[in-house]
């Protein structure tokens, strides 16, 4: 049947269908997340009772996990660590981005193709020789381990060089006219025009790293440098039993990342929706 | 930083003096130098030494021992490496064409511009935001024997007494599940980017010549596309492969059990190194894993002729 032929009242109808199933899926899509939400406030007697809405809210799963975990040393680690490899790395990438874009230099197209050829490569898959390579390196159990092998990442250089070309070159060439240098250019005029992208991409790359686990957990013994992660996937181990405890703790992880997503939903999804193709 | 340095000189007559050509090389080089030799050292460099290391025995303060092709025959023998291929084997077979249907489907849900749209893009997207670890936790306490949300589900339908994660059957797609749910909205959107492109003038043409929606979708939304399709299954496959976010997954839930069913190549691979310090071992493995993802990759480029990005 084509659409052509559905009368008025028939089209709201499909498309009254469209929305419910739409409205369906979506709320099963957060179901697990609201889900986590309610064991976090639920008692232990509770857990497995099948209300979602707490019947009587409690708090004290927050207060065990903040007051008798050293969480809080594990969420300042957890920050820092984000912080810094996000802005080292905006730094480098768009330095890099900016280069591979404008800058004509001998094998720039091998050294963009060598970066490029590493966009697939996981950390699973290298992260026994950059065990060895980082502890041969002496950085075991610092934060310098867990920080300088989580800047570089061919993706961030990827997208900054693609906007980089989109960019009208008339700007730099005025900078250029008035006798400005590279470094110059590039920080009276690269970075201010960057700034929407600088945004997005500080967003993805606090959460990457505010959410990453396998790198920290290898890295990383000492119990005084644990980040979130690794801390929530061992208090489960601890306290198997206790899932209220365990998604108290889940929460207090996933809930800042939840926020930034609502208010920059807008530049999250648009940043990855471009890193498709093109 | 050397760059000011550098530009500062070639502002001065008085320095040595360089054409714009050469000015303009140095800055390129300076500026993309951080980048490439910290690639080079911290994932070129591990790609290397994953085939150096793998020729090693490797104990676990460092001391090394050639050994050959040691590593590597070893594999030929051992049941366990066997079966964490046929598990990633499965895995793969499962996560790709999940995602792709997935992804797509709610894409095309989501397709036209409306505010409503775009808070059920958010709303299946929003997994996304939350670590792997997480959704291990929560997705192991849904699935809690007996107890659990979605094990009441399944009994209440009249799956009753099944254990998601304790049977060996059946926890590998326990497992695929909560990877497609932490990953559909990643894709859906990589579907929505590649739909924008879709000329909007092909579904009026084809509206007038009297095609219904399901022909649209068959001989114009699939075959257009085409570029995205294959980046989406190029990028999963991969993903599956390496484990990029199913090891966090397993590592958390099932710790590649019950009885291995859910040890991917890379669990194993970890596991031999961290747990038994078996680099030597684990780094042969790797290296195999590094050549099954360029079989892969050059098999999609077959596939795809070429890997052609762009509409014919």
């Amino acid at each position: 049947m084509s659409s052509a032929t559905l009368s008025r009242s028939q089209a709201n109808v499909v498309r009254l269908v469209w929305m419910l199933v739409t409205i369906v899926l979506a709320v099963m899509a957060i179901f697990p997340l609201l889900y986590m939400l309610s064991i976090a406030f639920k008692g232990p007697t509770e857990v497995f009772k099948s209300n979602l809405i707490p019947s009587k809210p409690v708090l004290d799963n927050f207060i065990y996990v903040l007051t008798e975990v050293p969480f809080w040393r594990y969420l300042i680690n957890t920050f820092i660590i984000s912080a810094v490899v996000t802005v080292v790395a905006l730094f480098f990438h768009t330095m890099a981005g900016y280069a591979l874009a404008r800058l004509k230099f001998p094998g720039r197209e091998a050294v963009f193709l060598a970066m490029f050829s590493t966009f697939l490569v996981s950390l699973p898959v290298i992260i026994v020789p950059l065990f060895i390579l980082v502890r041969s390196m002496g950085m075991l159990n610092s934060y310098a381990g867990l920080i300088v092998p989580a800047i570089f990442n061919a993706f961030g250089i990827f997208l900054l060089r693609q906007y980089y070309l989109s960019l009208p070159k008339e700007l730099e060439e005025a900078a250029v006219i008035d006798g400005a240098g590279y470094w110059r250019i590039y920080t009276s005029v690269i970075l201010p025009l960057s700034r929407p992208i600088i945004a997005a991409l500080a967003i993805l790359f606090f959460l990457a790293n505010w959410n990453s686990f396998l790198w920290p957990l290898t890295v990383a013994s000492d119990q005084n440098l644990w980040v979130v992660q690794v801390a929530i996937a061992n208090f489960k181990s601890q306290y198997a039993a206790s899932w209220n405890y365990t998604m108290a703790a889940s929460t207090i992880v996933a809930v800042p990342m939840l926020v930034l997503f609502v208010i920059f939903q807008k530049q999250i999804m648009d940043s990855i929706k471009t890193s498709g193709l093109k | 930083m050397t760059e000011i340095t550098t530009t500062a000189a070639g502002d001065k007559p008085a320095a040595i003096r360089l054409t714009t050509r050469q000015r303009e090389a140095i800055a390129g080089v300076l500026f993309v130098a951080p980048d490439a030799i910290g690639l080079m050292l911290f994932i070129g460099l591990p790609m290397l030494l994953a085939l150096g290391i793998s020729v090693f025995e490797v104990d676990g303060f460092g001391g090394f021992k050639f050994v050959g092709l040691a590593n590597y025959l070893k594999m030929w023998g051992d049941p366990l490496f066997w079966s964490s291929l046929r598990v990633t084997g499965q895995f793969t077979l499962m996560l790709v064409p999940l995602l792709y249907v997935s992804g797509l489907g709610l894409a095309l849900l989501v397709q036209r511009t409306s505010k409503f749209n775009t808070v059920m893009r958010s709303m299946f997207f929003a997994p996304q935001m939350v670590s792997l670890v997480v959704v291990a936790l929560v997705w192991q306490l849904m699935v809690v024997d007996k107890l659990g949300v979605l094990t009441r589900f399944a009994a209440s339908i009249g799956l009753g007494g099944i254990s998601f994660l304790g049977d060996p059957n059946l926890a590998l797609f326990t497992v695929t599940l909560a990877a497609v749910w932490f990953l559909m909205g990643f894709y859906m959107l990589i579907f929505l980017g590649g739909l924008q492109d879709i000329p909007k003038e092909y579904y009026e043409a084809a509206r007038i010549d009297g095609a219904s929606a399901t022909q649209s979708f068959w001989f114009i939304t699939l075959p257009l596309l085409r570029p995205t399709s294959f980046f989406v299954l190029l990028v999963s496959a991969v993903a599956a492969i390496t484990g990029a976010q199913a090891f966090d997954l397993i590592y958390v839930m099932t710790k590649g059990g019950p009885a291995n069913s859910t040890a991917l190549l890379i669990s194993y691979i970890y596991q031999q190194a961290f747990q038994y310090s078996a680099f030597g071992y684990a780094a042969a493995l790797a290296t195999l894993l590094v050549v099954l993802l360029m079989v892969v990759t050059v098999f999609f480029f077959f596939l795809t002729r070429g890997g052609r990005f762009d509409y014919e």
